[in-house]
């Protein structure tokens, strides 16, 4: 805990860019105030007398024309106010809780299995989620399932690859075809070099590259895809092992009656799987009491069910024999038989790691029900790994029953319950990375030391421990060994060795002295007893490895895929060790076939360094992509956790990011929690990028807060990642809807609501301005006060928030399969946009001003029949403006414009009608009602709106016809009808097929050049298409 | 456990939640807009039309009486001192001046928009109550109490300052001025004169006033402002009326009087008139000027060139600019659009 930073208060890039343009408009605000103070200065001195008009003060004499433009200074600030967008604050944050609201409620971000929606923990920055330029993810437990399955081991060198338990997995993998519609919407195209969507000619090229094949998932990553979300923590998937006949025969020669104690590995490599962890054994009693209090709500009677439990079982024993049919429940109300409760829980595991496995071979569903039907116990482990490889001794019969303080008790295949008397732990360190159980045998009296850990520091503490003659044996069975390492790690296995060693008396009562003095140090005692453990630690000699592979979550790859095609830079920060991470980079798409990986790893700086050097000369020579990050053949990076710390150091790090940005995606290997943050950090400050982070456990806590916005994935590791995140969600897959749909809209809403409002209150305030130059600069409101207020308060406030709310400028399906369009959703918010509204509003206001003014110049209007059409006049321009601006109409859009024109008149004619002498100076009598008495009050409101509006509406015409953006394209293509879009997909298709590669887009030359990328909006699955260059990891 | 338990957390699935609720998705594009364009263009150039003709016959008659030019007849009473001044001013008519003629007072330069003088009043003092006679709202300083402390009715400056220059109209018939009538009645805003300035129910209502003094510039009492017509007088005085409603803009100019009756109603025949002018309001402090216009008025109100050449300005480039979209529109053209 002590390395977790307090949390960062974060504010969203478009909020800082807002308080810029705030800024801008205070400076505005005062010019214009100046303008006015000095245009009264000289209005009062042109004044060749006192003219009755002039009122002096109630002492009769009149200020001097300099002191009353001082006064008249603030007079305008009071007059002019609005035009700093104060109601633009509080519009933000009830347009962030809507959009909270709409992100919290999305169906596709809720997780069944959990019963979790997506949480929202961070209110001010889900516009930010529509800025990231990279991701940072966690991989154990973020991109995987962080649910460890036993796969394979090797014992005494010879491998033992389970391939029974390989095809049950498969079994399991294969993803359900409803699952398919939902998820893979649209087949995945591969992104050609240099295909883009954002310039004119590039478009071009998109359109004969449309020639995206449709694309199956590479057949190797059907091996690493994750299980469907129905498989719930200690699902019977981890539980179950099905044995390896040829190991479970090994075991079934194990004599246990005499010797065979002493020289059999399987026995030993069996028992150190079994009891060298800190798993704790809970009966089923305690367990019962959590799921009964989770089913309660769901049981009606308690007989019945016990009943139906029984009849279950029944039922179960019945069908382990004999045909496999899906479970259904069989309860008679009348019969009144109690069972235990625990049984039928039992059961009910059974029943579901049945259903699991049902595909599976016969065979080894028998065998593997012969040993785990004896008896049922439930496992506790620290880490996921401990419990899948005691669910696998389990499987070959070796089941831990009980752990004290002092001793663990194993049953036997046989049946015979095994006691053994623990001396010492030697718990799990960082640097050790192993762990050890001292135990005495209960039968041969020795003392034995059983040790798990990482392949690579064991293998060095390998030693010959008894006898000369095993020597060779040892070495060999080591060499073997390493071999199925290293191609478990090929695979993407996460690795663990065992090794097993013999103490002596006197070892022990040595080393136990040793032990104790480490234990009651009062200075580094934890160094002290590190360097005990490591003291016995030695000369071990090896009894196998396991292989335990961790599932990728479901669409894990398609969700890298789309945020890399989304132009997002994605890392992975792991702590597993090169080979297994790079195998699960491939796995999820990190990596591709076609990218230039670089590895970079390095003994030490100078080398780190130079390597630096070299690979930045190389990827230099490559040309930056229009984006200014990633180059034309996608570069990737490989960097461990020690070359990672060099590279960061101060001198290095300038050149290292340089690299990195040129980098498509990095993998980070063996990196500390430390690191990960600082990575993060370093990013973000150099590269002035936004950054998001995203991890599960109390090791991503830092990361997760140093990044613009963190992420976190509430698994299976507590809620440390949760609580300090921004968002959390259940699965990785829901990054992808959340950064490509709910940021992109959040974002490109609330950019557009804020420019809006700028210009709205600009463009109004404005009015009143104009109107100083006609009455000597001295503040009088050419609109009764209380309607200038009600002006912003109820006419034209409520549109704008929805606007904000509701627009919807590109629909959810061609967000998440064009990804292309969330890197052209960043750029909705720039100061240039910012000074054209201003400038827009500036012409529209001398517009709404000057029609009028022309057309009652000299007439003998009166103040506030003047000021009634340039009220009206500026209710329907500020109105219609926003109509230009919202992409799609729902009836909430409809309903808020006419109820905002409705409430408009209405509560100005009741205004002007009620109030014959309140709010006295005033005189807003029958104003309105006179004005719309008159016939040339509509004539001036069409004329001027249509003025006002004229320019802007032909430039987004104008826009939108030559150079239309491919947003606009996207959503053009959304209104082509089902059918049309079809027939558009199904020509596509075919010209793909024939064509082989690059198939040309079926509209014709017309077609292609202005209908660019076109997403396949078919909700049907794609018909698969091989993949011309497919390498599989797992051959 | 139940289905409904294990997603008591699911939200719902509606269109509104999901943001899918049906929409109508416009596209501006130049295909969509042609028609939009002619139409508009169309319609704008008929209203054009229909507003210049209209604003064409439209007869105005503006005489500038402020005196400035030394062979101006009111040069002479341009100077504050000179008291009850009246200066004529002769003009002719080549014909007919259709009727009815409204006649107004101008003045330019003349800021009533002024934001203090807009303040100086006291609008519950001008519906009638009687408690704002003795105690007049502190706005109307300083035009509030006179200097022996007896309050102003009607207080304020913009009471005080009302225009106060009279004037008769003549036609030269054979060398004998025949008085043109002029009509006062219904030159205010209805409701001004009859909800919103009310007089005090007091009968006479000269008494009413006792206690208070006429406001400084004033000549008569409030009681007194018509002599001719008893009923004219007090707050509800049209010319007062016409007063108090203050102009939006520095140059305005205000109704006086129409022309409606008798031989007159048809309009002003040709030949040759005298406007006799009582000159009482001082301009020179503020470079004001003054005149006199005679206009008759359409529909469309006064005579109005602008409105009419923007409708068939803004009309014209509507066309304009639907040719323009339709040679965009053959060039670019969506592919959807077929």
């Amino acid at each position: 805990m002590l390395n977790i930073n307090r949390p960062r208060y974060k504010r969203s890039k478009l909020e800082r860019a807002l308080n810029r343009d705030v800024l801008c408009c205070v400076a505005l605000l005062f010019s214009m105030c100046l303008v006015g103070a000095v245009g009264h200065f000289m209005w009062r001195r042109s004044l060749p007398g006192t003219p009755p008009y002039l009122v002096p003060d109630p002492q009769g004499s009149l200020d001097a024309p300099s002191l009353s433009a001082f006064y008249m200074f603030f007079t305008m600030i009071i007059l002019l106010q609005i035009l700093i967008p104060i109601s633009l604050y509080v519009s933000i944050e009830l347009v962030k809780m809507a959009q909270v609201f709409f992100i919290t409620n999305d169906v596709d971000l809720y997780d069944a299995e959990w019963d979790r929606r997506v949480q929202c923990r961070a209110l001010n920055i889900t516009e930010d989620l529509g800025q990231i330029q990279y991701v940072f993810s966690d991989k154990t437990g973020t991109l995987t399932e962080n649910k460890m399955v036993f796969s394979r081991c090797s014992v005494m060198g010879t491998e033992y690859p389970h391939q029974e338990n390989a095809v049950r997995l498969a079994v399991v993998d294969e993803p359900d075809p409803d699952q398919e519609v939902v998820f893979d919407q649209r087949p995945r195209r591969r992104r050609e070099p240099g295909w883009t969507l954002a310039g004119g000619e590039e478009e071009e090229e998109s359109g004969s590259g449309a020639g995206q094949r449709p694309q199956a998932a590479p057949p190797r990553s059907k091996a690493a895809r994750s299980a469907p979300g129905d498989v719930a923590f200690s699902s019977p998937l981890e539980k179950e092992v099905v044995p390896d006949k040829a190991l479970l025969q090994q075991i079934v020669k194990i004599d246990f009656s005499g010797g065979g104690w002493e020289v059999d590995p399987y026995l030993d490599f069996f028992l150190a799987l079994a009891i060298c962890n800190t798993v704790v054994v809970s009966t089923a009693t305690a367990q019962r009491e959590r799921l009964s209090q989770l089913s309660s709500a769901s049981v009606s009677t308690g007989p019945s069910y016990a009943l139906s439990s029984l009849a279950q079982k029944v039922g179960s024993l019945r069908r382990s024999l004999a045909s496999w049919k899906p479970l259904t429940r069989r309860a008679s109300p009348d019969c009144q038989v109690l069972a235990p409760e625990e049984e039928e829980e039992e059961v009910e595991e059974e029943e579901r790691g049945r259903a699991s496995g049902r595909a599976g071979d016969m065979d080894a569903l028998r065998s593997c029900r012969l040993v785990v039907d004896s008896d049922e116990v439930l496992f506790e482990a620290e880490s996921p790994d401990e419990a899948a490889l005691v669910y696998a001794a389990k499987a070959y019969g070796f089941t831990l029953l009980a752990r004290g303080p002092a001793s663990v008790a194993v049953r036997l295949p046989h049946g015979e319950r095994l006691e053994l008397e623990v001396l010492d732990t030697l718990s799990f360190d960082a640097h050790r990375k192993r762990m050890s159980v001292l135990v005495r045998h209960p039968v041969t009296g020795e003392m034995v030391l059983y040790t798990k850990g990482a392949d690579y520091t064991l293998m060095e503490l390998l030693g010959s421990p008894c006898a000369e003659q095993l020597n060779d044996d040892q070495r060999s069975v080591a060499a073997y060994c390493q071999k199925h390492l290293d191609q478990y790690a090929k695979e993407g296995l996460r690795t663990l060795c065992f090794t097993r060693k013999t103490v002596s008396e006197r070892e022990y009562s040595e080393w136990s002295t040793l032990r104790r003095t480490a234990l009651a140090a009062m200075d580094n005692r934890g160094g002290q007893v590190r360097d005990s453990a490591v003291h016995l630690e030695r000369d071990l000699s090896l009894l196998g490895a396991t292989g335990i592979v961790d599932r990728l979550q479901d669409s894990v790859p398609d969700t890298i895929e789309a945020l890399r095609e989304a132009g997002i830079q994605v890392w992975v920060l792991t702590g597993d060790k090169p080979e297994t991470a790079v195998n699960i980079a491939y796995a999820c798409r990190l990596l591709d076939e076609g990218d230039m990986v670089i590895n970079m790893s390095s003994k030490d700086k100078r080398q780190c360094a130079s390597m630096l050097d070299c690979t930045l000369e190389a990827v230099r020579r490559y040309p930056l992509g229009p984006d200014g990050a990633g180059t034309d053949p996608t570069v990737a990076m490989v960097i461990d956790g020690r070359t990672l710390a060099m590279a960061l150091e101060s001198d290095l790090q300038e050149r290292f990011v340089e690299l990195a940005r040129r980098c498509r995606s990095v993998l980070c290997c063996r990196v500390t929690p430390v690191q990960k943050s600082d990575v993060v950090k370093v990013i973000r400050d150099k590269l002035k990028v936004m950054t998001l982070a995203v991890g599960d456990g109390a090791n991503d806590v830092n990361m997760i807060q140093a990044a613009d916005v963190g992420i976190g994935i509430s698994g299976q590791e507590g809620m440390q990642a949760v609580m300090a995140s921004d968002f959390a969600i259940c699965r990785f897959k829901h990054l992808r809807k959340l950064v490509l749909v709910h940021g992109h809209w959040c974002h490109s809403r609330l950019a557009h609501m804020i420019v809006y409002f700028f210009y709205k209150n600009v463009a109004y305030v404005n009015i009143l301005f104009w109107y100083q130059f006609y009455c000597g600069f001295t503040g009088t409101t050419v609109i009764d006060i209380w309607l200038v207020i009600f002006f912003n308060l109820f006419y034209t406030s409520v549109p704008p928030i929805m606007f904000g709310i509701m627009d919807r400028d590109v629909s959810a399906e061609t967000l998440m399969g064009l990804a292309e369009l969330y890197r052209l959703g960043q750029g909705e918010y720039k100061s240039s946009i910012f000074w054209v509204a201003i400038l827009d509003a500036f012409y529209q206001s001398l517009v709404c001003f000057f029609i009028p003014y022309l057309t009652y110049r000299g007439s003998d209007v009166d103040v506030f029949t003047f000021g009634t059409p340039l009220n009206t006049v500026s209710l329907f321009t500020i109105l219609l403006h926003l109509s230009m601006e919202i992409k799609a109409w729902t009836a909430v859009h409809w309903g808020v414009m006419m109820g905002s024109v409705g409430v408009f008149f209405v509560s100005i004619l009741a205004y002007n009608a009620l109030c014959v002498t309140c709010n006295p100076p005033a005189n807003p009598y029958w104003t309105l009602q006179t004005q719309m008495g008159d016939p040339m009050f509509y004539l001036v409101c069409l004329l001027t709106t249509v003025v006002a509006l004229l320019p802007r509406y032909t430039f987004h015409v104008l826009r939108n016809t030559l150079r239309p953006s491919p947003l606009l394209l996207a959503r053009n293509l959304e209104r082509l009808a089902p059918a049309a879009r079809r027939r558009w997909t199904q020509g596509w298709r075919r010209g793909t097929r024939g064509g082989g590669g690059r198939g040309d887009a079926p509209g014709g030359e017309d077609g292609s050049r202005r209908g660019g990328p076109v997403p396949d909006l078919d909700p049907s699955p794609a018909p698969p298409a091989p993949r011309d260059t497919s390498t599989t990891i797992a051959t | 456990m139940s289905k409904e338990e294990n997603t008591a957390n699911r939200p719902d699935n509606t269109a509104f939640t999901q943001q899918r609720l049906p929409a109508w998705q416009p596209m501006l594009s130049a295909g969509i807009v042609i028609p939009g364009f002619v139409i508009i263009g169309v319609a704008f150039i008929g209203i054009g039309v229909a507003l210049f003709v209209t604003s064409q016959n439209i007869q105005v008659l503006e005489k500038d009486y402020t005196g400035i030019e030394t062979n101006s007849s009111c040069f002479k009473c341009i100077n504050p001192r000179v008291k009850n001044c009246n200066c004529t001013i002769n003009f002719s008519l080549d014909k007919l001046f259709e009727g009815p003629v409204f006649v107004y007072y101008g003045l330019s330069n003349y800021f009533q928009n002024y934001r203090k003088y807009g303040a100086s009043k006291d609008a519950a003092q001008l519906t009638g109550d009687l408690a704002y006679f003795t105690e007049p709202s502190t706005s109307c300083a300083p035009y509030r109490k006179d200097a022996k402390g007896k309050p102003i009715v009607p207080c304020g400056s913009i009471a005080n300052s009302i225009f106060n220059d009279t004037f008769k109209l003549f036609q030269i018939v054979n060398s004998r001025n025949v008085a043109v009538p002029l009509d006062g009645k219904g030159i205010a805003w209805w409701t001004d004169y009859n909800i919103k300035y009310r007089n005090p129910t007091t009968n006479p209502l000269k008494n009413a006033f006792n206690d208070t003094v006429k406001p400084i510039f004033w000549p008569r009492p409030a009681y007194e402002l018509d002599p001719t017509n008893p009923s004219n007088n007090g707050f509800i005085n049209q010319d007062f009326l016409v007063w108090m409603r203050r102009s939006a803009l520095p140059n305005f100019r205000k109704l006086y009087r129409r022309i409606t009756e008798g031989e007159y109603a048809k309009g002003l025949p040709a030949g040759d008139y005298a406007l006799v002018i009582g000159y009482n309001y001082p301009v020179k402090a503020f470079d004001g000027r003054k005149k006199v216009v005679f206009s008759n008025v359409s529909w469309m109100g006064g005579k109005n060139q602008f409105l009419g050449i923007a409708y068939l300005v803004i009309g014209s480039l509507c066309v304009v600019m639907s040719i323009v979209m339709l040679i965009v529109y053959a060039k670019f053209k969506f592919p959807d659009e077929e």
